[in-house]
C-alpha cells in the first residue's frame, strides 16, 4: 500500500458519534405540552390495561334503582339513565378508544404504507392505479366515507375500525408515495441496481427506512383524528353497539338529562378532547424532533 | 462466469484475448415527452455514436465538459441505462440488449463507483452492511465467518479500519465515504470498474489519496480495468493509459495521454489543453491560449455533420454536412476531424 493512507489510531479517525436517540428526546420533550401529551397518553393505557382493576362497577350492568344519580362517594361521576356507574364506562371506554385508535391507524398505515411504496417506486402504471383509486377515496369528506362504509358493514367495532381504516388510507399512501418519489432519487438507490439487486429488496431495505418517517409523525396524529371520528360515529349511534362502554355513545346517550345531569355528556367529551389533544401534542413533537432541518442542532 | 442463452459471437476483429470490452456505435437518447399522452417531441441525444475497444488491465480516461455524455456512456457500459442504439461486447458477450434478469449475474463483474460520497450511500445502512450487501445479493459467501473475513479483507483494501464498520455514513469524511464506495466496488471482485468522476467531489490532497488507491488496487491485480471518467485533464493524465477526449456526445480523440499532451490534434482538444493552468506564473501569463466561442450545442439540435464545427477554429465548408469518423492516425492514436489526413500506423 502506499504511504498517502494516513492511518491514525481508528478511534480518531471517524467523525465522534453522536447519540441520535438522546438527540431526539432531547428536541422532543423541549415543549412542556408534549411531556403533558406524554403522561396523558401514558395514563390512558394504563387506565385501558388495568380498567377491570379500575373500574368498581360493570360498566355493562343495567341497575334502574339507581338511575341517574349525582357524583357521590359510591359512583364518583354518578349514573347514567339505566344506572350504570359512569366513571366505571368512562374507564372501559379508553379500552374501546384505544382499540379502535390503534386498530384503525395500523391497518391504515400498513395497507397505506404498502401501496404508496409501490406506488412511488414503481411509478407508470402502478402509481396510476393506486393513486387514482386514492384519489376517489379521497373525494369524500373521512366521516362522510367512514358514515357509509359503517351502514353497509354494520355497527361493531371491527367494522368501525375497517371503515375508519379504509377513509384514512389515502393519506397514508400519498405521503408514503410522495417521500418515497424523492428517495428513489437517490445515487444509493442507482447503486443498488448496479451492484444487481432486485426491485423488491431495494425498496424493502432501503427506500422503506428512508421514507418511512413522516408516516411515523401522521400515525401519531391521525391517533387523535380516528379517535375522534369513533367518537362521531358513536355519537350518531352507528359505532360502537349499545351496550358497549364508548366515549362518543356516552356524550349522546348523556345528551337527553344535559339540563339535570351535565357531567353524563361533559366526562366523556372531556375525555375526547383531552386524548385527542394529547395525541396532536405528541405528534407536533415527534415531528419536530424528527424534522431534519434540526438534525445536528441542540 | 455463468454462460447465457442467446450469446452472439464477437466480431472477428476483436477475437483477441485481451479485448475485454468493445463499444460500437453506442447511442443513448432520452425522450423529451409533453402533455397528457407522453407525446415523444424529441430527443436528446446524450451519447451519439461513441465507439473504443478497451484491453484487459487498461485504465481509460474519459474526458469532456459538463453534458458531452460520459457519464451517460458510463452508465449504459454498467446498464443502469439501455442503450438506444449499438452494441457492447463484454468478454466476448453482448450486453447492451440482455434483459435484467440475464444481465444481473455480471453486475458484480462489472461495478461503478459514483461521483457524490454523499448521495450514494445509504444513511441508514452501516459502512459494512454497505460494502457487504453485493456478498449478499450474489451470495458469494457461504458463511458468516467467510463474510466477515471478506469484509475485512476489502476495508483493509481501502485504508479503512475495520472496526469502523458499525457506523453510519453520516460519521465518515468525504474521503473515507468515497473508499466505502469502492470496497463496494470491489466487493464482487469485479474485473471492470467504471469511476464516474470519483474525484470531483473531493478535496485537491484526497483527490491524490483516492487515485493512488485506485491505481495500487491496479498495481495488486493486473486484470482490473478501469473506465475513468472526470472532466479534469490533469487527473485523467495521471491514471490512463489512453485518454478519450468527448464533446457532444461523440469521442473526438483517442489516444495515450504522453501523445495527447505532446502532439494533440483535433481542434477541441487543443483548445481543452490549452485551458489546463500551468502551474508556473511566467508562462501561465506568456502561454497562448485557444479561447473557443459561443456555447456547446444543445445535444436537443446537434448540428449536422462535425458536432463541433460551430465552434472550430478551423472549420470547412464539407464540416457541416459529413460526420467524421475516428480515423488512425499514428501510433495508437485516433481522431475524428476531416481536416485531418490519415496517417501511418
Amino acid at each position: 500500500m502506499s504511504e498517502v493512507f494516513v492511518m491514525d489510531a481508528p478511534e480518531t479517525v471517524a467523525a465522534p458519534r453522536v447519540s441520535e436517540w438522546k438527540r431526539f428526546l432531547k428536541i422532543l420533550f423541549q415543549r412542556k405540552l408534549v411531556v403533558f401529551g406524554v403522561f396523558v397518553l401514558l395514563c390512558l393505557v394504563l387506565v385501558a390495561i388495568f380498567a377491570p382493576l379500575i373500574a368498581q362497577y360493570d360498566p355493562y350492568k343495567n341497575d334502574m334503582a339507581h338511575s341517574l344519580q349525582s357524583p357521590s362517594s359510591q359512583h364518583w361521576l354518578g349514573t347514567d339513565n339505566l344506572g350504570r356507574d359512569v366513571f366505571s364506562r368512562l374507564v372501559y371506554g379508553a379500552r374501546t378508544a384505544l382499540e379502535v385508535g390503534f386498530g384503525t391507524v395500523a391497518f391504515a398505515a400498513i395497507l397505506g404504507v404498502i401501496l404508496g411504496l409501490l406506488a412511488g417506486f414503481l411509478g407508470g402504471w402502478t402509481n396510476a392505479i393506486i393513486m387514482r383509486a386514492m384519489d376517489t377515496l379521497m373525494a369524500f369528506p373521512m366521516i362522510v366515507l367512514a358514515l357509509l362504509l359503517v351502514a353497509v358493514l354494520g355497527a361493531g367495532i371491527q367494522n368501525v375500525i375497517i371503515a375508519l381504516g379504509v377513509a384514512t388510507v389515502p393519506g397514508y399512501t400519498r405521503l408514503m408515495c410522495g417521500t418515497t418519489l424523492s428517495v428513489r432519487e437517490n445515487e444509493y438507490i442507482l447503486a443498488q441496481r448496479a451492484i444487481g439487486a432486485k426491485s423488491l429488496r431495494t425498496m424493502v431495505r432501503h427506500v422503506l427506512p428512508n421514507a418511512i418517517q413522516p408516516v411515523i409523525v401522521l400515525v401519531t396524529t391521525m391517533l387523535g383524528n380516528v379517535i375522534l371520528a369513533e367518537a362521531s360515529l358513536s355519537f350518531l349511534g352507528i359505532g360502537i353497539k349499545p351496550p358497549g362502554a364508548a366515549w362518543g355513545s356516552m356524550a349522546s346517550a348523556g345528551f337527553r338529562d344535559l339540563g339535570t345531569h351535565p357531567l353524563l355528556s361533559f366526562a366523556p367529551a372531556l375525555a375526547i378532547m383531552l386524548v385527542v389533544f394529547a395525541f396532536n401534542m405528541v405528534g407536533d413533537g415527534l415531528r419536530d424532533a424528527l424534522d431534519p432541518k434540526l438534525r445536528g442542532k441542540l | 462466469m455463468t454462460s447465457l442463452p442467446n450469446v452472439a459471437q464477437a466480431p472477428a476483429a476483436t477475437g483477441s484475448d485481451e479485448t475485454i470490452l468493445e463499444v460500437q456505435d453506442l447511442k443513448m437518447y432520452f425522450p423529451i415527452t409533453r402533455g397528457l399522452l407522453k407525446r415523444r417531441v424529441g430527443d436528446i441525444k446524450a451519447v451519439d455514436g461513441v465507439s473504443f475497444k478497451l484491453r484487459k488491465g487498461e485504465t481509460l480516461g474519459l474526458v469532456g465538459e459538463s453534458g458531452c455524455g460520459k457519464t451517460t456512456v458510463g452508465r449504459c457500459l454498467c446498464r443502469l441505462y439501455k442503450p438506444t442504439a449499438g452494441q457492447i461486447w463484454f468478454n466476448g458477450k453482448e450486453i447492451s440488449s440482455l434483459p435484467e434478469k440475464e444481465f444481473r449475474p455480471l453486475r458484480s463483474d462489472i461495478s461503478i463507483i459514483f461521483q457524490d460520497p454523499y448521495g450514494s450511500l445509504d444513511p441508514r445502512q452501516t459502512a459494512g452492511s454497505i460494502v457487504g450487501e453485493p456478498l449478499r445479493i450474489h451470495k458469494l459467501v457461504k458463511s458468516k465467518a467467510e463474510y466477515n473475513e471478506r469484509l475485512e479483507s476489502l476495508f483493509a483494501k481501502v485504508g479503512l479500519a475495520s472496526n469502523l464498520m458499525p457506523r453510519y455514513p453520516h460519521e465518515f469524511s468525504g474521503g473515507q465515504r468515497q473508499r466505502i464506495g469502492i470496497a463496494r466496488a470491489l466487493a464482487g471482485d469485479p474485473s471492470l470498474i467504471i469511476c464516474d468522476e470519483p474525484v470531483s467531489a473531493l478535496d485537491v490532497s484526497i483527490q491524490a489519496q483516492i487515485i493512488n488507491l485506485l491505481m495500487d488496487l491496479r498495481e495488486g491485480q493486473s486484470e482490473l480495468t478501469y473506465i475513468f471518467i472526470a472532466h479534469d485533464l490533469s487527473v485523467v493524465k495521471h491514471i490512463s493509459d489512453r485518454i478519450a477526449v468527448m464533446y457532444l456526445g461523440r469521442i473526438l480523440e483517442i489516444t495515450t495521454p504522453e501523445e495527447l499532451y505532446a502532439n494533440p490534434i483535433h481542434p477541441y482538444t487543443r483548445a481543452l489543453l490549452s485551458a489546463v493552468c500551468v502551474p508556473d506564473p511566467d508562462i501561465e501569463a506568456s502561454r497562448a491560449r485557444i479561447v473557443l466561442e459561443g456555447e456547446v450545442p444543445s445535444p436537443v439540435n446537434p448540428p449536422a455533420g462535425c458536432s463541433f464545427h460551430t465552434r472550430c477554429p478551423d472549420a470547412m465548408p464539407a464540416c457541416r454536412t459529413t460526420v467524421p469518423t475516428l480515423k488512425q492516425v499514428g501510433n495508437d492514436h485516433e481522431v475524428a476531424c476531416l481536416a485531418v489526413t490519415p496517417g501511418g500506423g
